[in-house]
């Protein structure tokens, strides 16, 4: 009987690639339930609508259209909803006893985590490419040029990154995935709607104000705006990055800390 | 609460090593221990030399576990399946690609390899579960209650391939429910009971310590069901269950004693409604071993795994 292959313990190479090999197993799903990836378009292609046609009259802004206020904060909003999806996948694998099986073999710690948040940024791009399409389609019409879009893009997807592993740990905290589901939205409700995403901060009661001018979900949407726009970013830019990386070093361990308790 | 409590047992290799016993006996935490998943409160094992705690990458590296979830993904193909867990096991492309493709033919898989684990049927996926514990060709093979809820022809394919895994060296852990299923595979076993061994042995030795035959007599009432046992309990021995109007006990010449009890019975005047002989189930082993029944123990679910933690 021939050994298994052995590996050194803590060589990166093979944590890279157990990485990418579960990133590649939740790609896969993603493919063989297209369904799954067709209403993660649809949900944020209604946001648009909706907020593009029906309460967007409603809506004044200070300067410039309410189109081009709202798709870069859509786009901010949507790269968070996307975690959604990350909470939802890791309860299913646990209530369906593959966690069990992945703790079992002599894979890296991390990589069950690394793989399906890896694999939920991937499905964020492709979101993101959908929505800029759609908000184009609908009027929006940026003047930051190509460059800052880019940067901006890059730094949505940061930032959600970042985010993705505190839902990892919700998902690995629920008992199956429809909790993991209702348990998302008391966090990603607030973060996002009392936010700069939808409508200025000014017009919010002056309670919510303070909340909603600071917390990092409208330092992202303000800086994200700003960047696709061409117009003044502020500190929202540095903000976002420092909250993003704040986010991954406390929200990363804890998800793999409970990912290692998790049966 | 504990879920195993001085549990000391030890496994040679080349074996078949039996788990027996009903829900929340233990056994599951007894294999979640021996492959890492979960971490003892308190003692130590000690899993091909190396410690479960301590040294548990040794142990995953060594070890492959089939679960009674027939735990593989339903996304994706027989084949993927099998990729996946090779890589995970860190074995290299062409290794796995070869294994998973030995492993597929040898199971009976190899024109379903390409199609998506949903379309699979229980079997199917009990067999790719156990495909998948193989990959990495491991010397001991952790089987958690494999054929629970299989039809009676996927669980004797299954047996026999388990019978070929072990003659071909694989030494095997082995959780069952069924006393058939422990007596067909394994040589030594264990009985559990609220995390307790009740019992150890051969399944020869268990059974002659049980009675070979269950004879079950149905009577046309409870009442002749009561004097049927009163005049029978002289040839009952120790264990002898009554419920309703149903009265049996283990034997062990089968028709002999039958005939026994009907000509006891005849000469009370006492009639039959009917009479089975059976071999005997895990049931009748606890009722033997611990004076009930081993369905009365799990009313509720126990919760084995949150006594242990890590």
């Amino acid at each position: 009987m021939n050994a298994p292959t052995q590996t050194p313990k803590g060589d990166l190479r093979w944590v890279a690639i157990d990485i990418w090999t579960i990133a590649r197993r939740n790609l896969l799903t993603l493919i063989r339930i297209p369904i799954s990836l067709v209403f993660a378009i649809v949900q944020p292609v209604m946001f648009v609508l909706l907020f593009r046609y029906v309460f967007g009259g409603a809506i004044h802004i200070a300067h410039g259209q309410y189109v081009n206020f709202l798709i870069p904060g859509i786009l901010v909003q949507t790269t968070i909803f996307g975690a959604v999806g990350t909470a939802i996948g890791l309860a299913e694998d646990l209530q369906r006893g593959l966690i069990e099986r992945f703790r079992a073999l002599p894979m890296a710690r991390t990589a069950v985590l690394g793989g399906r948040t890896v694999a939920d940024l991937a499905r964020n791009i492709l979101v993101l490419v959908v929505i800029t399409v759609v908000g184009f389609a609908v009027g929006f019409r940026p003047h930051g040029g190509v460059g800052p879009y880019l940067e901006a893009s890059l730094l949505m997807l940061y930032f959600a990154y970042a985010l993705s592993w505190g839902f990892a740990f919700v998902g690995l905290a629920a008992p199956n995935s429809e909790t993991a589901q209702a348990m998302t939205f008391p966090i990603i409700f607030p973060i996002t709607f009392a936010s700069s995403i939808f409508v200025q901060v000014q017009s919010m009661p002056w309670w919510l104000q303070d909340f909603a001018r600071n917390q990092p979900v409208s330092q992202a949407a303000n800086a994200v705006r700003g960047l696709m726009l061409g117009t003044p970013t502020g500190n929202s830019v540095w903000l976002t990055l420092i909250w993003g990386t704040g986010a991954l070093l406390v929200l990363a361990p804890l998800a793999t800390m409970r990912y290692r308790r998790a049966a | 609460m504990r879920a195993l409590d001085d549990v000391s047992l030890h496994v040679a290799r080349g074996e078949v090593f039996g788990l027996l016993g009903p829900n929340g006996s233990g056994k599951t935490t007894m294999v979640r221990i021996l492959s890492t998943i979960l971490a003892p409160d308190s003692g130590s094992a000690i899993v091909n030399g190396f410690d479960v705690v301590r040294q548990a990458d040794a142990v995953r590296r060594s070890i492959g576990l089939a679960g009674q979830y027939a735990t593989v993904d339903e996304n994706l193909t027989g084949f993927e399946n099998l990729r996946m867990i090779g890589r995970l096991n860190h074995l290299d492309r062409a290794t796995v690609r070869r294994r998973a493709n030995e492993l597929l033919e040898q199971f009976g898989l190899a024109d379903a390899a390409t199609r998506n684990v949903k379309t699979y049927s229980g079997g199917m996926r009990r067999r790719l579960d156990l495909a998948a514990a193989l990959v990495a060709t491991p010397p001991l093979l952790f089987l958690d209650e494999p054929t629970t809820g299989l039809d009676p022809q996927s669980r004797q394919d299954l047996w026999a391939i388990i019978e070929q895994l072990v003659e071909d060296g694989t030494t095997v852990l082995l959780t069952t429910q069924y006393l058939e299923e422990a007596d067909r595979l394994a040589k030594q076993l264990v009985v559990l009971d609220h995390g307790h061994i009740i019992a150890q042995g051969t399944s020869r030795e268990l059974k002659t310590r049980l009675g070979a035959t269950v004879l079950e007599l149905t009577f046309e009432s409870t009442d002749g069901a009561a004097r049927g046992a009163e005049i029978l309990r002289a040839v009952a021995g120790n264990a002898m269950n009554i419920e309703g109007t149903v009265v049996e006990y283990t034997v062990d010449g089968g028709p002999a004693a039958a005939a026994d009890a009907l000509r006891r019975l005849d000469a009370a005047n006492i009639a039959l409604a009917g009479l089975v002989l059976r071999e005997p189930s895990l049931d009748d082993v606890f009722l033997s071993l611990t004076g009930h029944r081993a369905e009365d123990e799990v009313v509720k679910p126990a919760p084995v795994t949150r006594s242990v933690r890590r």
